[in-house]
């Protein structure tokens, strides 16, 4: 596949992946603002911020805090380039882009999302209400998803869709688990820990299963263990891993030797990681190690077999 | 549906003939149409031009947001041409194409029809179009134009005529496939009662002529685009994925060691033909514009050595110039020794001094153009200009008639189409698409473009021009 087609394609579902994490993301943060401890609620809200490493951007361009402002900020703003507006420009400019080469039913989603997000611009976002906006991403998402999976050829132009999706998702994961250490906020055992936990795993779907599999009250250890050594949770760092080492080895032709290797020396971390491993590094420590590598593997990716020389 | 505007009884209507009474090839189309419900016709349109707009079938429009892109207005009333006159057409086109090709081939080598006088030297080897580095260069089947659009149309008598030939990057092909699509959705009844031609085997025959192309055994074609911002982006994207051929803009391939190559994930991947969308001037920065972020560096050479096919071959520009065009009947008896079987629009030379006074004479009946002009510009319509405009153009006649070719003033043949009242009939014209590979040959139709205005014979798309389906009927139905 031509190396430009396997980018836009790759950065079709990156970015459209971003723009469901970061909703999701805005919407814990969003309902946790409403709800008033004792603590500063400004924290809450600063914490996609943290997350995404934008702190700084978001200081020079709007000063003070407000949730109005951060809401605005990560939603419909178009000079962030790390908000859905952008997001989900940039995957539509990708998808015209290899329209030839994805099925009529994607290409139709990516653009009527595009098309209904400048209408909801034009709306403003309290008009269309935050969380009803935060529903319309998520589906669209969803739809795109289903759209690609229910009709688009098992061959490289799937793969490389869903490399970017993993990449994105790994990355991700891995910032919002460390958003405690990011609000420094050491644990205390209160109840605006458990909000917290509960939080981060609402954010990433992963509510349910927590209650599923664990009969003990929600605590830091066991939402990393779940959200970074569980195969069943699929936003997991191991369901993360798990599906970028299938695809690599798949692609065709030889390109890609360390990518390939890169990635299974991260599955291999996580498949014989363990909890108690994980306890004794520190968690932010831990994290800090996963993104540096992720990060490292996206840019081998790049190099190997996006932009090649 | 019986609200009928009659066509002017003066011009040449596609369905209605003398004293009202309807074409044989349109009765079928006719008869149903008649028991066709008005709103029923009008809720058909609405769906065409939602279905076009949800699969994206538009054109961009320079410096608009990208996500306004337009659609090209579609008529749902054909175009139809009875099969005995599309074989006239067809074979009048084939071998205008051919005598085109044998032209293109003798001016890059033996200069035979300037050497005979038919054709004076600067015409050609001034013209801007000519290109220097292709003499000599010789190209596998001789052929320079794999892919050429006649452009086609009627005068008032019903006459066909052929208004030019494009031998550079014809685009259109992708709204005849559409257009007909289009119809057999909405209107699958008619498609069975009537036999009309297919024509969406067109990629299938153009991937056969690319590949014929290279002297290569299975070779790897690629489709060349300047990028989505082109106002054709939509068709190459079209066609590269209805050939199963990658859609490659040029700094996704590059020269090494004498070949081209394009950069995929599975590493250099050689490239054998190109299917170029892009002008002559934009293809190789170090051999023509050195600014242009389009092309290939070091392309020409490749291709110079035989390495790459361009369809179609650089320089082909020189076939298609209004200063040309004038010999191309000639050319037809000098190449073929066949007499022309599809007329050209007459046309005056102002290079000839009794020519010259021809036109200056009759400058309010005649259009004048620019040789090297398109687009309209630098154009006068004699009925339609004014007293000053008319003086003001026969000074610069005058003062470079070189410069200048005349032709009268046809009125185009009309098709009805649907409006807001009902029916009504609009000038239409037709390119029909030639291709060249072993053989020459096309696919029944061609794109059918429509003024929409009342009156205007304006059928370009950038103008508010439109489009309609092209039914060659196999058997007439009378």
């Amino acid at each position: 596949m031509l190396s430009r087609t396997a980018a836009d394609l790759y950065w079709l579902s990156r970015y459209f992946e971003r723009a469901e994490n970061t909703v999701r993301m805005l919407d814990v943060a969003w309902n946790l603002s409403l709800i008033r401890f004792a603590v500063n609620p400004l924290d809450e809200i600063t914490a996609p911020l943290m997350i995404s490493g934008s702190w700084e951007q978001y200081q020079q361009r709007y000063g003070n805090i407000s949730v109005q402002n951060v809401m605005y900020f990560f939603t419909l703003d178009e000079d962030n380039p790390g908000s859905i507006f952008h997001c989900l420009r940039q995957a539509r400019t990708c998808a015209h882009a290899v329209r030839g080469k994805i099925t009529s039913e994607m290409w139709e989603s990516v653009n009527s999302t595009w098309l209904e997000l400048k209408e909801i611009r034009q709306l403003g976002l309290s008009q269309y209400g935050e969380t009803a906006f935060f529903d319309w991403v998520k589906n669209r998402s969803h739809l795109f998803r289903g759209a690609t999976y229910g009709t688009i050829m098992r061959s490289d132009t799937f793969r490389f869709l869903r490399l970017g999706t993993f990449i994105e998702r790994a990355d991700n994961t891995a910032r919002i688990l460390d958003v405690k250490h990011q609000i420094g906020n050491p644990d205390t055992g209160t109840a605006v820990d458990f909000y917290r936990w509960h939080a981060v795993l609402r954010s990433v779907g992963a509510y349910e299963a927590y209650r599923e599999m664990y009969s003990e009250a929600i605590n830091a250890d066991r939402v990393a263990e779940l959200l970074i050594l569980r195969p069943e949770i699929p936003r997991s760092l191991m369901s993360c891993m798990r599906v970028l080492c299938e695809l690599l080895p798949a692609i065709k032709g030889d390109a890609g030797l360390t990518s390939k290797r890169l990635a299974a020396v991260q599955m291999a971390r996580l498949q014989y990681g363990s909890t108690q491993h994980i306890i004794e590094l520190g968690l932010h420590e831990y994290l800090t190690d996963f993104l540096r590598r992720i990060n490292e593997l996206a840019d081998t990716i790049r190099l190997e077999y996006l932009e090649v020389a | 549906m019986r609200s009928l505007a009659l066509p002017s009884a003066s011009g040449f209507d596609e369905m209605i003939g003398p004293e009202q009474a309807v074409r044989p090839h349109y009765q079928g189309y006719h008869d149903w149409l008649l028991h066709q419900d008005r709103q029923q016709l009008q809720r058909k349109q609405k769906e065409a031009e939602l279905q076009f707009h949800r699969v994206g079938i538009t054109f961009n429009v320079y410096g608009e947001d990208s996500g306004t892109e337009r659609l090209i207005p579609f008529d749902t009333l054909p175009r139809v041409i009875p099969g005995d006159e599309w074989r006239l057409l067809e074979k009048g086109a084939i071998q205008r194409v051919k005598a085109l090709n044998l032209f293109l081939h003798d001016i890059y080598h033996d200069h035979t029809i300037i050497r005979d006088g038919r054709i004076p030297a600067d015409q050609i080897f001034g013209n801007a179009q000519y290109q220097p580095c292709m003499q000599d260069v010789t190209l596998p089947n001789q052929v320079y134009s794999q892919i050429s659009g006649v452009d086609l149309i009627r005068d008032g008598e019903g006459t066909w005529y052929v208004l030019e030939d494009n031998l550079r990057t014809p685009s259109g092909v992708s709204y005849m496939i559409e257009n007909r699509r289009m119809m057999m959705r909405l209107f699958p009844e008619l498609f069975a009662s009537q036999t009309v031609a297919p024509v969406e085997h067109y990629p299938s025959l153009l991937l056969g002529t690319l590949q014929q192309s290279s002297p290569v055994s299975a070779p790897t074609v690629v489709l060349l685009t300047p990028g989505q911002v082109n106002s054709a982006y939509f068709e190459h994207a079209f066609l590269a994925q209805q050939m199963g051929i990658e859609l490659v803009e040029g700094a996704d391939l590059f020269v090494k060691n004498g070949f081209v190559y394009m950069r995929t994930t599975a590493g250099p991947q050689k490239v054998d033909v190109i299917y170029r969308r892009i002008d002559d001037d934009y293809l190789d920065p170090l051999a023509f514009r050195p600014d242009s972020m389009l092309g290939v560096p070091g392309l020409l050479s490749v291709y110079r050595e035989g390495n790459v096919i361009l369809a179609n071959a650089l320089g082909t520009g020189v076939g298609d110039d209004k200063s040309i065009y004038p010999y191309v009947p000639d050319m037809i008896r000098y190449y073929l020794d066949e007499e022309p079987i599809l007329a050209n629009v007459p046309t005056w030379q102002c290079r000839r001094p009794n020519e010259l006074n021809h036109v200056l004479a009759n400058l309010p009946d005649l259009v004048v153009k620019e040789v090297h002009g398109a687009g309209g510009y630098g154009m006068l319509v004699g009925p339609a200009a004014c007293k000053s405009q008319i003086e003001h153009f026969r000074q610069r006649l005058k003062a470079n008639p070189d410069n200048y070719i005349a032709q009268p003033t046809l009125s185009l043949s009309t098709c009805p189409i649907f409006v807001n009242e009902g029916i009504a009939p609009r000038h239409i014209d037709l390119r029909p698409f030639v291709l060249t590979g072993h053989d020459t040959r096309l696919v029944p139709g061609g794109l059918t473009r429509v003024a929409m205005t009342e009156g205007s014979l304006v059928v370009n798309s950038s103008q508010g021009g439109g489009t309609k389906d092209t039914w060659v009927l196999e058997e007439s139905l009378c």
